[in-house]
């Protein structure tokens, strides 16, 4: 599924909080090392599965979202289900364990 | 029957690509077994400048995606996995990973180092909290606040530089009475009017109230202890090799590293260290490269002789 880049809260609201099938959340910003690092796998991620969506945040462009969701470290990743997201997980990480954020919540 | 690859290099930073690199111009079933993306520590980093060959520096990230595409060219394998477990000792050799097991004939151990932990309490649960590990990253949301640095290296030096432009003012805390950074470094950090220094102190406790609210700093000299208000924390106190993986099958020295000298060969025939998870003077982009080339160099004779 493809990736979408979530522009405003109104599209968040639609993509994210009013989503039928779990969504996981990429806070990033354009200029941050981490972020890059786990940008490929994401992709590989989103080309693989079609059960749950992948949204990416920029930080700069749409800060109020990371204001309201507390972030603080970049990249945060955050599951979405229902609307209401699970415990974030900060940093960098493998495929698997981005899987696992999915698979056993 | 499963392929056997001739080499499998565990890690895709510099050192990494820089074996894969070599591997595949020789002509050897080459695979890069990497959990997040090129560049490892490398990708991380901002801004390189001391790499030659880039007279305006790169970023990185962008030097760990061309590294991966150059060795690509030549036929390297990289596969986006994490390696779970190592058996060095059989032949060929057995790695496991999150998405299956690979056989290899050699192993270049190209795993690298990780940030170093304070290891104090709260540290863990207040990271992304006020606590980080990386200023370039989280900077931005510290913007006009009070932020402590701990280190004093160059990582933490170009963090504190960084972070002065951003917060309003800058604590850089460091065990020592100097700065142990590069001198192109010091000029600007002096010259800084945000920024604050206090030698010879480490930090020791962390307060907070659902985020971190202030550190305690100890004077390592006198004992004195004073409780230091601030919304961040930023980590840099050097780093810690990535060698848990083979912690059962190679003796490490005391810091974790894999003693090999220059010729990355280890003591398990066939088993190669490269990169800054091998006991070496300088730790760098150079010497990753260097290291990476000497271990296909090596591992090549290694494979000549499994054949006779």
């Amino acid at each position: 599924m493809a990736i979408i880049h979530i522009e405003s809260k109104e599209h968040f609201q639609k993509e994210v909080l009013e989503s039928k099938i779990p969504v996981l959340v990429d806070f990033f910003a354009t200029w941050c090392g981490p972020c890059k690092m786990i940008a490929p796998t994401l992709e590989e991620i989103a080309e693989e599965r079609e059960d749950f969506k992948i949204c990416k945040i920029d930080v700069d462009q749409v800060q109020e979202l990371a204001i309201a969701y507390q972030v603080m470290s970049i990249p945060t990743l955050l599951v979405f289900r229902d609307g209401k997201p699970g415990a974030p997980a900060l940093g960098a990480r493998p495929k698997q364990a981005i899987l696992n954020m999915i698979d056993n919540a | 029957m499963a392929k056997i690859y001739d080499i499998a290099i565990i890690g895709g930073g510099p050192a990494g690509y820089s074996a894969a690199l070599y591997g595949a111009r020789a002509g050897l079933a080459t695979v890069v077994l990497e959990k997040l993306a090129a560049g490892g520590q490398m990708g991380l980093t901002h801004q390189i400048d001391n790499y030659p060959g880039f007279d305006q520096g790169i970023d990185g990230f962008t030097l760990g995606q061309q590294m991966r595409a150059g060795a690509e060219r030549f036929g390297a394998e990289t596969r986006l996995t994490e390696v779970t477990k190592l058996a060095l000792t059989e032949n060929p050799k057995r790695i496991e990973t999150t998405e299956g097991t690979l056989l290899a004939r050699a192993v270049i151990l190209a795993t690298g180092a990780n940030p170093r932990h304070l290891d104090i309490p709260m540290e863990q649960e207040l990271t992304g909290k006020g606590v980080s590990y990386c200023a370039f990253c989280d900077g931005m949301f510290y913007r006009n606040k009070t932020v402590v640095v701990v280190g004093g290296g160059n990582t933490a030096a170009a963090e504190a530089l960084q972070l002065s432009r951003i917060a309003k003012e800058v604590i850089l805390v460091h065990r020592r009475d100097t700065l142990r950074a590069t001198k192109i470094y010091h000029e600007p950090l002096q010259a800084a009017e945000n920024v604050r220094f206090l030698w010879n102190s480490a930090v020791t406790r962390l307060h907070s109230e659902a985020r971190l609210t202030g550190v305690t700093v100890q004077n390592l000299v006198t004992g004195e202890e004073t409780l230091i208000p601030t919304d961040g924390l930023f980590v840099s106190i050097g780093r810690i090799p990535a060698t848990d993986l083979v912690r059962d099958q190679l003796a490490l020295d005391p810091g974790g590293y894999i003693p090999a000298d220059e010729t990355t060969v280890t003591a398990i025939p066939g088993v190669f260290a490269a990169g800054d998870l091998r006991t070496k003077p300088l730790r760098q982009v150079a010497t990753a490269i260097s290291d990476g080339a000497t271990a296909v160099q090596f591992a090549e004779e290694y494979l000549a002789g499994l054949k006779e």
